[in-house]
């Protein structure tokens, strides 16, 4: 950890409001793993805040840490929020391990099935595999269907599913 | 020809301008914050619109291979309506941005008091936080108007200070003053290319900025490139052109455009399935 980044975190422990002036400029002043460290010593009313104050860089390092964050299901909003954005970055962070845990069935399907839509290569979906069921199966092939009737070419990471 | 705009407002053109300006060689835009056709009226429509211009536009933009920065500020128009100065309040966290370059545009539309606060009160903020200013100079008795914000920008070092839009008739107040200098090149009214080549020819190239403030109204997002083109049938160098078109702007914003992100790669082109 660099000096910018221990005297960062220092900082948010000691006062975890700190982390509203900190996260923003963290990238920039502590480098790519700066803004996950200070994410390890705040709540999760602060987590959702800074999710919410947040660029897309500042969003993105939120949900790629809610993995490690023990965070139980608090921050289930942040990933309903990220699935409804149309930045493919953000999309494809949401179906992480975390969001994987903690969507319902029918929120990871809708989600799987916008990564189609959005050309986000499904090895990037976390929990595909425990989480496939015939319903998404079905919604895979309608969508190849739909590709096949239009003349257009199906991915090959769609067929291998259905 | 590389071209970096230092003030279009994106949000306003279609993908279609993406691909024409990235075709005439524009690498890099900043957008500044402006008022829209139809007025706001609260403070959570100019937060959406700030998010979107720290969110979506950047993504929009790097997927037409250029790099989008921007300007946030209220307006001057909007700074009249006491529903919207409310957001005097949010901009400071927003500062914070990586990707916000300035405050702007601040300065007058009707010169009224609302405005002056409103213009104090961020060009308080810019200094705080170390940021330029672009400052919008009004269509409507623009000579006055420019000699009144030169005079109020004064607090600040006028290497710090863009302002815009000028023409013949204001240009010399604010070479001598120090500050940097914006022409909008539009198809009608403002500047046009061949008027722009003989300002540079007088004042010569140095703090000189030409944008195309290309926005909701007619206006034209390669109005960057025609100023070039016209600069060198002028007997203007290719370096005298980069140096309009790409060096004063990075000089002016203090970014290198063609550096990588710092703790963002915009993934949104390589995440894609065989992108």
């Amino acid at each position: 950890m660099d000096d910018w980044t221990a005297e960062a975190v220092a900082q948010v422990k000691a006062d975890q409001q700190t982390a509203h002036r900190l996260f923003p400029v963290a990238a920039r002043r502590g480098g790519p793993s700066a803004r996950a460290a200070l994410l390890g010593h705040v709540d999760a009313a602060t987590v959702a805040a800074l999710y919410r104050n947040g660029d897309a860089g500042e969003r993105l390092a939120v949900l790629d840490a809610l993995d490690r964050l023990d965070l139980g299901d608090a921050a289930l909003p942040l990933v309903e929020d990220a699935l409804r954005t149309n930045d493919a970055r953000l999309v494809a962070a949401a179906l992480g391990p975390y969001g994987a845990r903690v969507l319902d069935d029918h929120a990871y399907r809708q989600g799987v099935l916008k990564c189609v839509f959005m050309a986000i290569p499904l090895e990037r979906v976390a929990g595909l595999d425990e989480r496939f069921d015939p319903e998404l199966a079905r919604m895979l092939a309608a969508y190849a269907d739909e590709r096949r009737a239009a003349g257009r070419t199906v991915p090959p990471d769609v067929l291998e599913r259905i | 020809m590389r071209i970096f705009d230092p003030h279009v407002h994106m949000t306003s053109r279609t993908t279609d301008d993406y691909e024409r300006m990235h075709g005439a060689g524009v690498r890099a835009v900043v957008e500044p914050a402006f008022w829209l056709g139809q007025p706001r009226t609260n403070v959570g429509s100019f937060l959406d619109y700030f998010d979107a211009l720290l969110g979506w536009e950047p993504y929009r933009a790097a997927q037409h291979g250029i790099r989008h920065l921007c300007a946030l500020a209220l307006n001057p128009k909007e700074a009249n309506d006491p529903r919207c100065v409310g957001v005097l309040g949010e901009l400071p966290r927003y500062l914070l941005k990586e990707s916000v370059v300035a405050v702007g545009e601040i300065g007058y539309d009707s010169m009224t008091p609302a405005e002056d606060r409103a213009f104090e009160a961020q060009l308080a903020m810019a200094a705080e936080h170390d940021l330029p200013v672009l400052v919008h100079t009004p269509h409507r008795d623009k000579a006055a108007g420019t000699r009144r914000t030169l005079d109020v920008v004064k607090g600040l070092p006028p290497g710090r200070v863009l302002v815009d839009h000028l023409n013949e008739v204001t240009v010399g107040m604010v070479a001598d003053s120090g500050c940097w200098m914006g022409f909008s090149i539009y198809p009608d009214t403002k500047m046009d290319p061949g008027r722009m080549v003989a300002i540079l020819q007088e004042y010569g190239t140095e703090r000189m900025l030409v944008n195309s403030a290309a926005d909701w109204g007619r206006s034209d997002p390669l109005r960057t490139r025609a100023v070039g083109e016209a600069m060198l049938a002028a007997g203007f160098t290719e370096d005298d052109v980069d140096r309009v078109l790409w060096r004063n702007p990075s000089a002016f914003y203090g970014v290198d455009p063609a550096a990588p992100v710092p703790g963002d790669d915009y993934a949104g082109n390589t995440i894609r399935r065989g992108g």
